[in-house]
């Protein structure tokens, strides 16, 4: 598919260069004349949106780097510094702070489209895989960023998850030292986390170059998940989708700006603004909104199976949630990709996407009473979702009937 | 010259095995500093042992102090909190332990251990809870006044350094 080539260079130092190094010739390809399904729809402009947040993040978050200082008696007085004294650096640090909310938000959105219209089937397992090993590398680094403000909950965070690794048997304790670097959560803490902190997001970017290598085969799905047949169902990538991908990323925009003006410590918690004290624990901790699910499924288990302790089977849990995630392309046999024309498979999805909302708000509950039997509930869901409603509802359902072609289907929608 | 051939890839393979076992051997000892560094560095492993006085406190006080970077209780035990700890049945805990166990011998009112929840680590707020010890804000957990678990998601009583007393009003904690 990208194999036809509409580059023809005439001037010759064009042609000098192509015979050496042929980037315009890579770019012309992949960045302009690419086919891409002409159905597509607003869902698949976040991979846009996405590529646009990790830029933002590295560039406000070398700049943040410029003036920020990693030790633990300085870095919580750094941040402050940053605000109120650095020019602009209120802004900047918003952007950076409020973009990583936006950034997962755009994460979310984008991997919730791949689950509705099958995107993860073949030919584009890689490309799924790809994407989760982004996910949790997006995780690795966002948790270790919230860390480096040497807050309250920036320690007490750092505490709590290093301590989900002592859980592991008879190996844990040393390797819960060895990340710390100490006993307890401290300088060394720091000074690993936040050189990680600055190296991970350029890994990230090379996860993505490789996501979209793979993604580069095929091509993209579409919102019927019928493959692309003939020229007929496509158009070339600029200007068709770059403008529609720009206009989307304005639209993002709107409401990013919005946090960083007007709201930018909304999505925080305010005992954040309290320095890092080893000694007293906040009455109430939470994770930042993103990792609330998955903080939920944690806390939901707090029994003991067989010999497997309720702290170890939460970890169990919480890791599992992810790792499933690498495994779903196997476990939905469906031949049809896109849900809409999947009747069985349709509501258990949307039971999935209420589901996870719901364990969002409840990873922010107190894990007592209906909270917590409501996180079990979830929990429960969650992983029923993946280990018997897709394997099963694949087996037995009767798809409805497909368009023939992407085009039958955009100008069929039309007649009716 | 089918078994000089065969004779010949053997002696490669032993060569090539040889060579490799040898550059992962190289390769790993390179990767091991590269690691261990990671690990406490000696002005951590300085701390290990901390003197504390008790003189300091009173009857029915705890402090938290600081040991290895990380937070420890030191609580003088009223009579009646060392009396309900010791009336406790050992089938009624989750990690069972005597109150004898948990203090040493002729000064029962000291119990010193390590202020972090053996669940994920927060530390517990002190006189509170259902047994009347220590209650962890994070995820639930109660503790009684000798710092036993008895309810929530912690697997085991609040862990206790090696310490010993170098006379009736000072301790040795590491
Ligand atoms: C994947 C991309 C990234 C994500 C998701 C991310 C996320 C975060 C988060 C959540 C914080 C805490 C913000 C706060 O509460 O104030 C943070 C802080 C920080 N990040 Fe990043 N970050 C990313 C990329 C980068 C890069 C590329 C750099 C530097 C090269 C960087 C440097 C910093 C610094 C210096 C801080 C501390 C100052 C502050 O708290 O605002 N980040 N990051
Ligand atoms: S850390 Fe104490 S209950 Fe979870």
């Amino acid at each position: 598919m990208s194999g036809q080539s509409g580059y023809n260079p005439t001037n010759p130092v064009e042609k000098w260069l192509d015979e050496r190094l042929p980037i315009l010739r890579f770019s012309k390809e992949h960045l302009m004349d690419f086919p891409t399904p002409k159905n597509i729809n607003y869902w698949w402009t976040f991979g846009a949106i996405l590529m646009f947040m990790l830029v933002i993040q590295i560039i406000t978050g070398i700049v943040l780097a410029m003036h920020y200082t990693s030790d633990a008696s300085l870095a919580f007085d750094s941040v402050e510094h940053i605000r109120r004294n650095v020019n602009y650096g209120r802004i900047i640090q918003g952007t950076h702070a409020v973009g990583a909310s936006m950034f997962f938000f755009a994460v979310y959105m984008h991997i919730f489209r791949g689950l509705y219209y099958g995107s993860y089937k073949a030919p584009r397992e890689i490309i799924w895989i790809l994407g989760v090993l982004i996910f949790v590398l997006m995780m690795a680094t966002s948790f270790m960023g919230y860390v480096l403000p040497w807050g309250q909950m920036s320690f007490w965070a750092a505490t709590v998850i290093t301590e989900i690794f002592a859980a592991v048997p008879v190996v844990g304790e040393p390797i819960l030292v060895l990340l710390r670097g100490g006993f307890a959560v401290d300088n060394a803490t720091l000074t690993r986390f936040f050189s990680l902190h600055y190296l991970l997001p350029f890994i990230i970017l090379a996860v993505v170059i490789l996501h979209i290598w793979a993604l580069h085969v095929p091509g993209n799905n579409n919102p019927t998940g019928v493959e692309v047949k003939t020229s007929a169902d496509t158009v070339p990538f600029h200007p068709y989708i770059t403008m529609k991908d720009l206009f989307a990323v304005v639209v993002f925009l709107i409401p990013f700006a919005w946090f960083v003006f007007f709201a930018p410590d909304i999505l925080g918690h305010p005992d954040n603004y309290i320095q890092a004290n080893s000694q007293i624990t906040p009455p109430h901790i939470v994770p930042e909104w993103y990792f609330l699910p998955f903080y939920a499924i944690l806390r939901a288990i707090d029994f003991d199976m067989l010999f497997i302790s309720s702290k170890l089977g939460g970890v169990i849990f919480f890791g599992g949630s992810i790792v499933i995630l690498f495994f779903l392309p196997w476990l939905d046999g469906s031949k049809v990709r896109s849900g809409s024309y999947r009747p069985l498979f349709k509501p258990f999805y949307w039971l999935f996407v209420l589901n996870f909302l719901m364990l969002t708000y409840l990873g922010a509950q107190a894990a007592e009473g209906i909270f917590l039997l409501l996180s079990k509930v979830g929990t429960a869901y969650y992983f029923a979702y993946f280990l018997l409603v897709l394997p099963i509802v694949s087996r037995i359902e009767t798809p409805n009937p497909l368009p023939a072609s992407i085009s039958e289907s955009v100008l069929g929608n039309k007649g009716e | 010259m089918a078994s000089d051939a065969t004779s010949d890839i053997t002696k490669r393979d032993f060569l090539y095995v040889a060579t490799g076992a040898m550059g992962a051997v190289g390769a790993a000892a390179a990767v091991w500093p590269l690691i261990d560094q990671l690990n406490p560095d000696a002005s951590v492993l300085a701390l290990a042992s901390i003197e504390f006085d008790l003189s300091t406190l009173s009857e029915g006080q705890s402090v938290t102090i600081k040991w290895r970077g990380l937070p420890m209780f030191v609580r003088y035990r009223t009579p009646e909190e060392i009396a309900q700890a010791k009336a406790v049945p050992l089938s009624d805990l989750k990690d069972p332990q005597t109150d004898a166990e948990r203090v040493k011998e002729g000064h029962e009112q000291w119990l010193i251990m390590i202020a972090n929840c053996t669940h994920l680590g927060c530390v517990p707020v002190g006189e509170s809870g259902d047994f009347g010890g220590w209650f962890c804000p994070c995820h639930g957990s109660h503790y009684d006044t000798a710092g036993r678990i008895r309810k929530g998601p912690a697997p085991l009583n609040l862990i206790q350094p090696e310490y010993e007393f170098l006379s009736d009003t000072i301790v040795k904690i590491g």
